[in-house]
């Protein structure tokens, strides 16, 4: 796994969304979820591709799950991007490499 | 430039990843199209992607996740030298010799084949009523294993009668304080095996003659409304998440105006694996309404396989 995706927790969630200088895309997976395994791979390369327009963090579902509860997240992979600290992109389920970042990138 | 292939695959399945590995096996270095990511039963893999665990593989004694089997599966056709794309055929001419397939918009074709094996597969179908589409992930999943630990302590239901429905009632008690199963008959079309777990299990409750007309709730679902088939009459069951499982579709759209397909849309074939058009064949639920199995379509990609081999050889090709 690269360090390029920031691993987030129920501790450090907000503190790190809200200190993102660069937008930041959060990807709420878990490790028995088939769809989110497809999009990691997917998530890596944008996330050095697109390391100087966004920035992504993960949240395992499975052992944080105040934060998921916070955010509504009720299926997964759910993806929220979030701007100087607010959600201001939801995206559900699992999809390929260009309509992700097509819909990423309108948001940003 | 187009790429040439003798075999090309379109699917990833246990399908068309038998058909792959029998292919590539046999030196015809196949081209196996996989499908694009998603969170539907639409994506490399198949349906077996959203699915736990397989019980009745033969060679898994203690079981297998689906999930495992199709990675399994892939690295054993990779293993022989098969080529795989993640991602869809736009459009596929099968009217001309080589046949031509299109991965993008371009004018020309991405490749050109000497055979197809059509292995595309089935694709859930959806309810079709008021508040389904609002509702989708808040509340109305398509993936239990995905989306069944939301439902911690929840009471929910499953739409459907067959044995997905079955499985997936049966893996979201884990979660949920009780599944309703919602059925539009007063019998299963579950196997007896299936049926009987379902029926000893005590957080299973069934809505029987009992069509769902509405998914209810306002930023999530809230309930449904079902009319009984017998009487007419309507009524809400007060359920907080909604698993759909009632049954499959072929994919059959890229292929719909070359090959013949029976009244429910699935491809006919026979004899084996030959459909309509020579040198196509087509393997796996895209042309299987019956049996509908991992094996069966493992099995069925196996012939495809061969049947493509023989006819290459067959043509001098």
């Amino acid at each position: 796994m690269s360090d390029t995706i920031k691993t987030l927790t129920d501790a450090t969630f907000q503190e790190v969304v809200k200190s993102s200088e660069l937008p930041i895309l959060v990807d709420f997976w878990a490790e028995w979820c088939g769809p989110c395994k497809q999009i990691a791979p997917i998530l890596e390369e944008l996330a050095a591709e697109q390391s100087d327009k966004f920035v992504i963090g993960k949240l395992d579902v499975d052992v944080n799950v105040a934060t998921a509860t916070q955010y509504n997240v009720m299926s997964i992979p759910t993806l929220l991007l979030f701007k100087d600290g607010e959600i201001v992109a939801r995206l559900v389920g699992a999809k390929p490499k260009g309509a992700l970042l097509q819909e990423i990138t309108q948001n940003l | 430039m187009s790429q040439h292939t003798r075999v090309l695959i379109i699917g990833s399945g246990p399908s068309g990843l038998t058909a792959a590995i029998y292919s590539a096996r046999a030196q015809l270095s196949p081209i196996v199209i996989e499908g694009e990511p998603s969170s539907t039963t639409d994506q490399p893999g198949g349906q077996l992607m959203v699915t736990t665990e397989v019980e009745n593989f033969p060679g898994f004694p203690d079981g297998i996740m689906g999930p495992e089997l199709m990675a399994n599966m892939r690295a054993q056709a990779l293993r022989f030298g098969a080529r795989m794309e993640v991602t869809k055929v736009q459009k596929l001419d099968l009217g001309q010799r080589p046949f031509r397939a299109w991965l993008t918009d371009d004018v020309e074709p991405s490749i050109t084949a000497d055979t197809v094996i059509i292995a595309t597969g089935a694709r859930s179908l959806m309810l079709d009523v008021p508040g389904e589409a609002r509702l989708l992930s808040h509340g109305l999943s398509t993936c239990a294993t995905c989306d069944g630990f939301f439902f911690r302590g929840h009471d929910i239901a499953v739409v459907g009668g067959g044995d997905s429905a079955l499985e997936e009632a049966i893996f979201l008690t884990r979660f949920a304080n009780t599944v309703t199963l919602v059925h539009r008959r007063d019998s299963l079309r579950a196997s007896k095996i299936m049926q009987d777990r379902a029926l000893a299990n005590p957080k299973i409750r069934f809505a029987w003659n009992s069509q769902v007309t509405e998914v209810l709730g306002d930023e999530k679902v809230s309930g449904l409304a079902l009319r009984d088939t017998l009487t007419g009459d309507s009524r809400v069951l007060d359920v907080t998440g909604v698993f759909i499982a009632i049954g499959h579709v072929p994919n059959t759209d890229i292929v719909a105006e070359h090959l013949e397909r029976h009244d429910n849309g699935y491809i006919v074939t026979g004899p084996g694996s030959f459909t309509s058009v020579d040198g196509v064949f087509a393997a796996g639920d895209v042309q299987d309404h019956e049996y509908r199995q991992a094996i069966t379509s493992a099995g069925s990609g196996c012939m495809a396989a061969i049947d493509a081999e023989r006819w290459l050889e067959a043509q001098g090709m």
